[in-house]
């Protein structure tokens, strides 16, 4: 079952020209910071970007701290609302379901095949970044992390390697809302602006004092802790945090999801 | 087969399917006939457990459904309200990722398979176009190759020729026809009486989600007992038969005559004329307009 899903997915060129976009953004920015030599001063601007141009092999993680906070989750709202939805809307949900697919099976392949979409996105976001951050930009190895101390390039690599795991495993949430939606409507478009709208107003009530008593459980809370992955020693609080914060978006919205389809009529 | 009773699907208010029983045998091609509306996508669906009954039994293959169909869907083919298929992909890539999903599919004949189902719907040579491109014909003939993928020993068609040309509706029939005498029992819902009246060996009448027929193709097609006689001789035919004579017209007279070959002898005898003359057969369509009502989907003030 999850074979097929993921042979849909490479199929389908949706996905393709989805990882072409997000991989375009961060690409530009690298083209415009190579010509114009103007880096956000430290503090400021995507995490990892004021670096880049004295050390480009740390371009990958700018990028990523670049599509994370509203590209990525984009096209995981786009993709994940798409699933049962977009299946309801082509005829196909019915041949699914009678050949015969189990209803729960369904949705977990469905939520995996997402997250093989994220990890595929991230790792050739990731893989362009560096090509590109290694060719264009600076090329002094900084390798320091974030508190000050020396990084040796073996740890920047398996921290990198870390960060790219937790941004991945950090879409779970918004993948499993939108997926939840998806079962509700039979429009894919209707599953993907409900989710995007989820994460919108997360964003926003981030920024807001008022809702200090809700920041914690809001599922971008965390999203750009990966960050704490580089410093030393590793603050691993918010990372810890933020991937159980997932995990039960996960079993909150797939459990929901699972109630509302698995006895639905299906009338598409 | 396939046995449901007191199958009722309610939709909030509206009665979709109410209290209907049904039984296909081993071996028939059943056609499940019914205006539009009627109810019958719905029954399909439940059989097929797409849609939940809120109330009735269905028992396919002798297990209750829809909590055996793990076991039960692999040996039904079906095809719901039209074809659907992963439109940029080819037919053939597309019937493959269908085989893929669910048990029963063994991925070692699977290209075999694939190429025996093509040839069998009439799409052997259709080779690597997109399924967007197809016409809405060949769509239903690969909606058709997806049904007979693992060999079924059950065909549930809802509306198998919808779209196509006359040609297509005669290959359907003659396909249907020839897996029917290999042993496949056939489950076929359509409103177009002609090809009902022309392939199934039983039918069902479905009319505002009641079952109100059912009944044997053979018996439903017994002569009801009168006998159409044309003549030149109209005026002699109706004085020498009196009022045996139920209707006419100025060349036919429909006589309540069970023998056909004695009220020719009488007629000859009598020195009328008969240029033909052959016992009544209601046809599918008269039997069924006197058992429903008006269609469902006409909606008078």
């Amino acid at each position: 079952m999850i074979r097929t899903e993921l042979r849909k997915l490479i199929l389908s060129p949706r996905t393709w020209v989805t990882i072409a976009l997000l991989d375009a953004l961060p690409t530009l920015v690298a083209i415009l910071l190579a010509l114009t030599d103007l880096g956000p001063r430290p503090g400021t601007g995507p995490a990892f970007l004021s670096a880049v141009l004295s050390d480009g092999s740390l371009f990958p993680l700018a990028a990523i701290a670049i599509v994370l906070p509203l590209f990525l989750p984009a096209a995981v709202a786009v993709i994940a609302g798409d699933a049962i939805a977009g299946e309801a809307q082509g005829g196909t949900l019915r041949y699914l379901l009678i050949r015969p697919v189990g209803r729960t099976r369904l949705l977990v392949a469905k939520l995996l095949a997402v997250l093989a979409f994220v990890l595929l996105a991230v790792l050739v976001i990731a893989v362009t970044a560096y090509i590109v951050g290694t060719l264009l930009l600076g090329d002094q190895p900084l390798a320091t992390s974030v508190s000050g101390s020396a990084l040796s390039s073996s740890q920047v690599a398996w921290r990198t390697a870390l960060s790219l795991c937790y941004a991945t495993f950090s879409m779970l949430g918004v993948a499993a809302i939108a997926l939840f939606l998806s079962t509700l409507s039979d429009s894919p478009l209707a599953a993907a602006m409900g989710a995007l709208a989820f994460l919108i107003a997360s964003t926003l009530l981030l920024t807001l004092d008022a809702a200090n008593v809700l920041q914690p459980y809001l599922p971008t809370r965390y999203w750009l802790s990966f960050v704490d992955l580089f410093r030393d020693p590793i603050l691993w609080r918010n990372v810890v945090r933020g991937t159980a914060l997932q995990g039960v978006y996960v079993v909150v919205f797939l459990g929901a999801a699972w109630a509302n389809f698995a006895t639905k009529d299906i009338t598409s | 087969m396939i046995a449901a009773t007191g199958l009722t699907k309610r939709f909030g208010s509206l009665c979709a399917v109410d209290d209907i029983d049904l039984a296909v045998h081993p071996g028939d091609i059943y056609g499940f006939l019914g205006a539009n509306g009627s109810g019958k996508t719905t029954t399909v669906r439940m059989l097929l457990g797409l849609v939940l009954p809120t109330s009735g039994s269905i028992r396919l293959f002798d297990e209750a459904m829809p909590k055996a169909a793990h076991q039960v869907l692999p040996r039904v083919g079906a095809l719901v309200e039209g074809p659907s298929a992963y439109r940029h992909l080819s037919g053939h890539t597309h019937l493959s990722l269908l085989d893929g999903m669910g048990p029963g599919g063994p991925r070692d004949s699977r290209r075999r398979r694939i190429a025996d189902v093509l040839d069998q719907v009439g799409l052997a040579g259709v080779g690597s176009r997109p399924v967007k491109a197809y016409s809405l014909g060949m769509r239903q003939r690969l909606g058709l190759a997806g049904a007979l993928l693992r060999s079924p020993e059950l065909l549930i068609l809802d509306e198998p020729t919808n779209g196509l040309d006359p040609q297509g509706i005669h290959e359907v029939r003659e396909l249907l026809l020839t897996l029917n005498r290999a042993g496949t029992t056939v489950f076929l819902s359509s409103h177009l009486l002609a090809e009902v009246e022309q392939l199934c060996t039983r039918v069902g009448v479905l009319d505002r989600g009641r079952v109100v027929l059912e009944e044997t193709m053979d018996t439903l097609r017994t002569p009801s007992g009168r006998t159409v006689v044309h003549t030149p001789d109209i005026g002699r035919t109706l004085a020498l038969l009196g009022d045996r004579a139920e209707q006419y017209d100025d060349v036919t007279v429909t006589v309540r005559a069970p023998d056909p070959a004695a009220l020719n002898a009488e007629l000859v005898q009598a020195g009328v004329r008969v240029s033909a003359l052959a016992p009544e057969r209601r046809s599918l369509e008269q039997i069924v307009l006197a058992a429903t009502g008006p269609s469902a989907d006409r909606v008078d003030a």
